[in-house]
Parts: structure tokens; C-alpha cells; sequence
């Protein structure tokens, strides 16, 4: 009887501790979670102004601006388009 | 045994004091266990509310708004993160050597700075909307009394170019006009929150509870093509400065799916700098503003006598001597023709021609034919302030009224549902409704409102309104056939005709299987030129020539040079 006893208290003791243990490597990933999500929202900010910078170098006024004075083009004028049938 | 020699022991003590010790305890201890029943039991879930709130924290979670995408996928309008700094000013009691590095970083006054925080309240904003890189610098200083806010920001790379059909949001990030209002429900996200225990150190280490998770909003995908956008937006511009114009408008459908191409309003704003802002400014006009079509109507009524077969293209009809009398008002051809054909009518654009056809249909015909184009009621896209334009009722009309109205006069329109009615025409005689989002559906089946027979020869017609001796040879475009009416409207000022036009065009191309659609409007241009023909035509030329050549459209005529440049246009009536 007193072994078993003993056997169990031994048993409830590890287990305690394991509880612990868990608990505190679950809370350390949590942290660990929330810094990637951190990550995460620091990426999504970097990403938007990233598409906003895109649409600003493509923007249409900036490339025809930079077609017409520093590249020297035009739009075809009317005899110089031969229309290819297929 | 004896139990003692002490002399005070010796006695015996009286038993009630032993009762009394047992007693005291035995009470103590069962408070003890009261009280703790009515913690643990009775009272549980208040302490365990406090106890919660010492240490667990709900956090709401924003959602970010959808974005706005034209139909390639182009950003017209994102939402990022921002930073708002704000201040107690009793708190940020600031040295002057870090107000002026903390007005040098946000990029204000020093003397502001110093100004606000000297302000009698709790709370006040410093900047608002600054980069979040800017905001961690801020941060770095270490400022007492200075805190951040998130908050999120909408931009519109395209800037003026696409400020009507977009729109903007207002405060909470709300829509408040055009695309941003009219998809309000998909854009708009649902923002989260969840519960945690944050340990002394702030960090989080614990969910409580299920999050509930924000949900961002969905992207919208427009049927919007920025780069016709942007054509459309910079020829409607030169045009309204070369005709020192007061106002104008553009719109490209595309023919075949009824999707909104190109929609352009002037005078226009920026939407990313919303600090000055007038009514004008901010009016989309293709939705809002009704004008009289004037003659681009025409090709409607002509239309409905063909397709009733009341007469043929080529059925005479006396237009002399320019002058016809109906009750007691007489209209007018200002250029009188002679006897012209049907087709010549559209092509000459004669007013009589037009009501003579139209005085030989009954006032519901034509009434049910204009309702059932679109006029008189708004389209319901979701814009706000949508107009309806004015279509009478046809049972108090009076003959003098259906022979204005057959040119276009007595009713009124939005530029939309201009464009959209000639949709009969570049269609094979039928009518779909546009749309504002791209669809990938094929082209879809309309409500039919003619014959094809007659939207075939409403083509041809149409077709030597661009020629040599039609009323706009400037509308015609290098390599492709065009067809397509002007319409200078005489506007009304207090009930009467006041000496200001309205100049506008409507037409399609290729003629051969037409694409496209684009209406141009031009309100009072005042630098000498007022026709249709000559104001609006030539932009929706060059908008339609590089929209073609854009979208990959084969030529469907011949590569020769343009006879506009000395032709004139014929005369039309207005």
C-alpha cells in the first residue's frame, strides 16, 4: 500500500513539473508567435509602400514624359504603320 | 501520577473555560470556511473578473481595407499603415533643443511644436498620418508625454487622373464617393479582437480565448483600364484649356461586356490632398450633371422610324425651306438643306428632317423608346447623387415638344446614360447593362430595343456623319472606321437659351465590329469654336485612335493619310 503511495506521489509530482514545463515552452511560443506576426504586419507595411512606389515610377504621365523628351519618341504617324495581315 | 506541583496548576480549571476555548475556535474556523465558500462558491465569477483584469488585455485587431485594382491588376487605391503622433501636453515638458529635433523629424514648425504643447487641454495632435518609419525615428528620441496611434491611410497613385470614378474615404475609413462608396460592402473590412495576459513586461503570453479574427476587406477589381484612363483624362484636359472651357466629361465603354472603361470628369482634385475642396471640383459630372443631348439624340428617333418601317435610309424628305411651323412655334434648320435622304438627315444633322420623322409616330412610341434606352431614370451604378435626367411623361406631351425633343431638346441626360444608349448602335440593336467591376463572364445577351437590320444601317449612317460633308470629318481616326454624331446643345439659363453650348460627341469604332464607345461632353467652350464637331470630336479622335491602337484592335480600313485637315465641317443645327 505505501509503495503505491509512493509510486503515485512520485508520479503527481512529474507531472506537476511537466505542466510547468509545457506551460512555459507554450508562453515562449506565443512570444515567439507574436514576434513573427510583428514580422508579418512589418512586412505587409513594407509591401504596401512598395506597390505605392511601383505605381508612382510606372504612373502613365511619368513614362510618357520620359518617352517623349529624354527617349525622343512619338506615336507613329499614319504612314509609317504598315498594318500586316495575318 | 501526578500531574503537577506547580500551585497553579494544582487547581483544576472549571470546564466551561475549555468549552469556551473549543467553542471560540470551533467558530473562527467555521467563519473561515464560510468566508471561503463565499469567495470561491458565491462570489466567484466577480473575483475572477477582477482578477482577469489585472493581467489579461483585449486587443482589437484593424482590419486593412481591400484595395482598388484596375483591370490589369494595377494599384488605384491601397490602404498602408500610418502613424498619428499625439501628445498630453502636460506630460511632454520638452527642453527647446528636442522640440526643435522633434519639429525637424516630423517635418513642422518649431514655433508649432512649442505652441501646441503649451495648449490648455489633455490631448492634442501634433501630426497626423506620418510614415512609419518616421514615426520609429520619433520613437527613438525617447520623448516623455509624446504617444503613437495606428491608423490607416488611402492612397491614390493615380491622383487626379481617376479622382471621380474612385472617389475617397472619409473619417473610420468609410466610403464616401464613387467606386469607394458604390463597393463600400466588399471593400470594407470587419475589424478582430482578441483576449491575452500580458506578463509585467507588456509582452503577450497568452491567448485567453478564441480570437476573433479580423477580416480584411476584398480587393476590387475594376473594369477601369488606367492606361485609357489616363489617354481619356490628359485629351479631355487639353481640350476644356484649348476651348477655354468651363467643364467636360469623357466616358470609354467597351462595346461588347458593357464594362466601364474610362470615365473622366473636369475640373477634377487631387484625392490624395483633400484640404481645399469645392463642390465643382468634386462633382462627378458624368453621373450627376443632366444637359440637353441636342443632336446626338437624333440618331435614336431616326432609328425607331426605321425600325417601324415608316421610312427607308433612302426615303426623301422635303427639309426646305428651313423652317417648319408646329401650333404656334416654329423650328429651324440653321442651314437650309433642300430635300435630303434618311441618311443625309444624320448626316447634315437637320433638325427638321428629324421632327418630321418623329411627328408621324405616336408620343408613346417614342416615349418607350427613350425609357427604354436608359433616359429619365438614373442607372443605379452606386454613385451617389446619381441623376435621372427628365423624360416627361408622355401623355402631357404636345406635338412642338416631340419634334424638340426628337433633336434632343426639352429633355434632358447624363453623359452615361448617353454613351450607354449608343450602345443600340455599336450592338446589334441591343442593350446591356454597364458595369462598374471587370467581368470575365462573356459578352453578355441584352435587352434588344431594335433589329439588327437597323442598327446595321444606323452604322452606315453614322458612318458619313464622320466623312467628308458629315458634321464631324475630325472625328475619324487613322486605319480604323468610325461612326459617331456631334450634338451642340444651346444651354438653358433661367428658362431661357442662353448664348452658351454644350459641345459633345458620341460615337464607336471599328464600324466594321465596334469595340468601343466614347462620349465626350464639353461645356461652355468660349474661345471661339462651339460645335460639337469641332471641340469635341477631335479628342474623342485621339482617344480613340490610341485606345485601339492600345487594346491590340486590328485596322479594319486602309492606312491612308486623314482628309480632315482642310475639310470642313458641314454646318449643323443645333
Amino acid at each position: 500500500m505505501a509503495r503505491l503511495n509512493l509510486i503515485l506521489l512520485i508520479a503527481v509530482l512529474l507531472s506537476a513539473l511537466a505542466v510547468v514545463s509545457s506551460n512555459h515552452r507554450a508562453r515562449k511560443l506565443v512570444t515567439e508567435f507574436e514576434r513573427e506576426q510583428e514580422r508579418m504586419r512589418a512586412l505587409e507595411v513594407e509591401w504596401g509602400q512598395l506597390q505605392l512606389e511601383q505605381s508612382t515610377w510606372a504612373a502613365h504621365a511619368r513614362v510618357e514624359q520620359i518617352a517623349r523628351d529624354k527617349l525622343g519618341m512619338h506615336p507613329p504617324r499614319t504612314n509609317q504603320i504598315i498594318s500586316l495581315q495575318p | 501520577m501526578r500531574a503537577s506541583r506547580s500551585p497553579l496548576l494544582a487547581d483544576r480549571l472549571p470546564v466551561w473555560r475549555a468549552r469556551l476555548v473549543l467553542g471560540v475556535l470551533l467558530a473562527g474556523s467555521l467563519a473561515l470556511v464560510g468566508r471561503a465558500f463565499y469567495l470561491q462558491g458565491i462570489h466567484k465569477e466577480f473575483l475572477i473578473g477582477k482578477g482577469e483584469a489585472r493581467y489579461e488585455r483585449v486587443i482589437e485587431m484593424p482590419a486593412t481595407r481591400g484595395r482598388i485594382l484596375d483591370r490589369h491588376g494595377d494599384v488605384l487605391a491601397i490602404s498602408t499603415p500610418v502613424k498619428s503622433v499625439w501628445a498630453i501636453p502636460e506630460d511632454a515638458r520638452l527642453t527647446p533643443a528636442q522640440a526643435r529635433k522633434l519639429a525637424t523629424l516630423l517635418g513642422i514648425d518649431a514655433r508649432e511644436v512649442t505652441r501646441k504643447l503649451a495648449a490648455e487641454r489633455d490631448f492634442v495632435y501634433l501630426k497626423r498620418q506620418i510614415a512609419p518609419d518616421v514615426a520609429t525615428q520619433v520613437a527613438g528620441l525617447k520623448l516623455p508625454g509624446i504617444h503613437f496611434q495606428n491608423e490607416y491611410r488611402r492612397y491614390y497613385p493615380a491622383g487626379e487622373v481617376a479622382a471621380h470614378m474612385l472617389g475617397f474615404t472619409g473619417a473610420e475609413d468609410a466610403g464616401q464617393e464613387g467606386i469607394e462608396l458604390a463597393l463600400d460592402g466588399q471593400l470594407a473590412g470587419k475589424s478582430g479582437s482578441r483576449r491575452v495576459i500580458k506578463d509585467r513586461r507588456g509582452q503577450i503570453v497568452e491567448d485567453v480565448e478564441s480570437i476573433r479574427a479580423p477580416q480584411d476587406g476584398k480587393d476590387a477589381m475594376l473594369a477601369l483600364d488606367a492606361k485609357l484612363q489616363y489617354l481619356a483624362y490628359t485629351q479631355l484636359k487639353q481640350a476644356i484649356a484649348d476651348h477655354k472651357a468651363k467643364a467636360g466629361g469623357i466616358i470609354v465603354l467597351d462595346a461588347r461586356s458593357g464594362e466601364v472603361l474610362a470615365l473622366a470628369n473636369l475640373p477634377t482634385y487631387n484625392p490624395n490632398n483633400r484640404s481645399k475642396l469645392s463642390g465643382a471640383q468634386l462633382r462627378n459630372r458624368a453621373f450627376t450633371d443632366t444637359f440637353e443631348p441636342g443632336s446626338t439624340f437624333k440618331p435614336f428617333t431616326v432609328a425607331l422610324a426605321l425600325d417601324k418601317g415608316q421610312v427607308r435610309f433612302d426615303t426623301p424628305i422635303q427639309t426646305a425651306p428651313g423652317r417648319l411651323t408646329i401650333g404656334s412655334a416654329t423650328i429651324s434648320d440653321a442651314h437650309p438643306h433642300g430635300v435630303l435622304s434618311v441618311a443625309q438627315v444624320i448626316q447634315k444633322s437637320s433638325n427638321i428632317g428629324t421632327a418630321k420623322m418623329a411627328l408621324n409616330m405616336p408620343f408613346e412610341d417614342m416615349w418607350t423608346l427613350f425609357d427604354q434606352l436608359g433616359f429619365g431614370q438614373p442607372l443605379k451604378l452606386g454613385f451617389p447623387g446619381e441623376a435621372g435626367g427628365r423624360l416627361r411623361p408622355w401623355k402631357r406631351w404636345r406635338p412642338i415638344e416631340q419634334a424638340t425633343m426628337s433633336y434632343g431638346h426639352g429633355i434632358s441626360v447624363t453623359l452615361i446614360q448617353l454613351a450607354r444608349a449608343y450602345q443600340v448602335f455599336a450592338r446589334d440593336g441591343d442593350l446591356v447593362p454597364l458595369s462598374l467591376a471587370r467581368s470575365d463572364a462573356p459578352p453578355a445577351v441584352g435587352v434588344r430595343v431594335f433589329s439588327e437590320q437597323t442598327a446595321r444601317e444606323m452604322r452606315s449612317m453614322l458612318e458619313m456623319a464622320v466623312q467628308p460633308g458629315g458634321t464631324a470629318p475630325r472625328a475619324q481616326v487613322a486605319g480604323y472606321r468610325v461612326a459617331g454624331k456631334t450634338g451642340t446643345a444651346n444651354k438653358l439659363e433661367g428658362g431661357v437659351y442662353a448664348n452658351k453650348y454644350v459641345a459633345s460627341f458620341v460615337g464607336f469604332a471599328p464600324v466594321s465590329d465596334p469595340r468601343l464607345i466614347i462620349a465626350v461632353m464639353i461645356d461652355e467652350p468660349s474661345a471661339g469654336k462651339y460645335y460639337g464637331g469641332e471641340v469635341a470630336a477631335p479628342v474623342f479622335s485621339s482617344v480613340m485612335g490610341s485606345a485601339l491602337r492600345a487594346l491590340g484592335v486590328p485596322p479594319d480600313d486602309t492606312l491612308k493619310p486623314l482628309q480632315m485637315a482642310n475639310a470642313v465641317p458641314a454646318k449643323e443645327e443645333m
